[in-house]
């Protein structure tokens, strides 16, 4: 009882200073600069037309680094803590589920695909379609729970794409620029072919997100019963 | 000064923020702490967008034909990106440990969890189960110490 009230009364106290320092804010006019400036530098700096993706993979491509870190350390110890996934006797999914998977897997791999592609011209990118491709992978595993799982396959395109991210990086330390700094020409603002290196790193977040979210969701369906 | 509207979308934010972290705290189920764990995220999330809009804006995408205006900032934005797929990654690794907790203990209660946890670990070490040392109240005999206990 003690507790709760104590609770309530934080819970009270957090949504009032959240409150007054949000009523402080100017709404709809943020006071950062940087945000303009890279608006501003973005063309002539990356060439990419979306400017998230200039500031997720041209100015803070060592944050997305330690962002996929995260991802992978969170799908291993997942995958140490469930162990290794074997094929088990599950109820099969059914002909609806069956048909709908064979339908879907090929509209889900062409959106995720194109939403990776297209990451640096439009709202999207490795990412968003990583997680597309993910679901591509993971549902026909629902549909036919018997057919085991390619976890080998799998980690070969997680640890491929992870080093070609981390290689593309590196070209650049050779060229003697900065870790990470866009290289190749940038080509023309909205074109498929432009903002240099970065559709080649968004594609390499998009297969290495794929992958490990596909591991992590197959370790995760096969390990839902309970053992007890 | 924020305006109507704008206070109206800060308080939500907020309230999701509150929620979430309220339902952490109080939850007793484990699967719902997770849950909780996301809304309380989503909240967060949103407040940074909110921070980085400007009235009359576009999404930061350049138009190679013409330029706009205004746009909001990016900058926020590729922070929520990056929040969002760190925060998939801690729920998807809470909920591996949720499903081990279930598996071995057969429960998603958090005190019941706990008893089974720590009875588990007192018959692994060969100790009696934990009970008061003091002489109880009301001149109640003290309960005969169980087998294999250190006395």
């Amino acid at each position: 009882m003690m507790r709760n009230v104590t609770t309530l009364l934080f819970l009270g106290g957090l949504g009032f200073m959240l409150l007054v320092i949000t009523g402080t804010l100017d709404f709809g006019a943020p006071p950062m600069r940087i945000g303009t400036q890279i608006q501003q530098a973005t063309p002539g700096d990356v060439g990419t037309a979306n400017i998230v993706t200039a500031v997720v993979l041209g100015y803070r491509g060592l944050d997305t680094l330690g962002e996929l870190s995260i991802l992978f350390a969170a799908a291993t110890a997942g995958g140490l803590v469930l162990g290794s996934a074997a094929a088990r006797a599950r109820p099969d999914g059914g002909f609806i589920l069956r048909a709908g998977a064979d339908l879907m897997f090929p509209l889900l791999l062409v959106a995720g695909l194109y939403i990776v592609m297209h990451g640096h011209l439009t709202p999207g990118g490795g990412f968003q379609g990583g997680v597309i491709l993910a679901a591509a992978f993971f549902l026909p595993l629902l549909a036919r729970p018997r057919t085991a799982p390619g976890h080998r396959w799998l980690m070969w395109i997680e640890g491929l794409s992870g080093a070609t991210f981390i290689v593309i990086g590196l070209l650049a330390l050779y060229r003697g620029e900065a870790f990470l700094t866009p290289l190749l020409d940038r080509g023309t603002l909205g074109e498929l072919v432009s903002g240099g290196t970065l559709p080649l790193l968004y594609l390499a977040v998009g297969l290495k997100v794929g992958a490990e979210l596909a591991g992590l969701l197959m370790r995760l369906a096969q390990d839902d019963e309970v053992a007890s | 000064m924020t305006t109507t509207i704008g206070l109206i979308f800060f308080l939500a934010a907020i309230g999701l923020c509150v929620i979430g972290i309220g339902g952490i705290v109080l939850s007793r189920n484990l699967f719902r702490m997770v849950l909780a764990l996301a809304i309380a995220e989503a909240g967060a999330n949103l407040l940074l967008v909110l921070a980085g809009y400007r009235w009359d804006a576009v999404a930061p995408i350049l138009d190679p034909d013409q330029m706009p205006a205004s746009m909001v900032d990016p900058v926020p934005q590729a922070m929520v990106l990056t929040a969002i797929v760190i925060g998939v990654g801690v729920q998807a690794l809470a909920l591996t440990l949720v499903i081990r907790v279930r598996q071995r203990y057969g429960t998603l209660d958090m005190h019941l969890a706990r008893q089974r946890m720590a009875a588990e670990i007192d018959a692994s070490a060969g100790i009696a189960p934990d009970r008061s040392q003091e002489q109880p109240r009301g001149e109640r005999p003290l309960p005969a110490p169980a087998g294999g206990g250190h006395d």
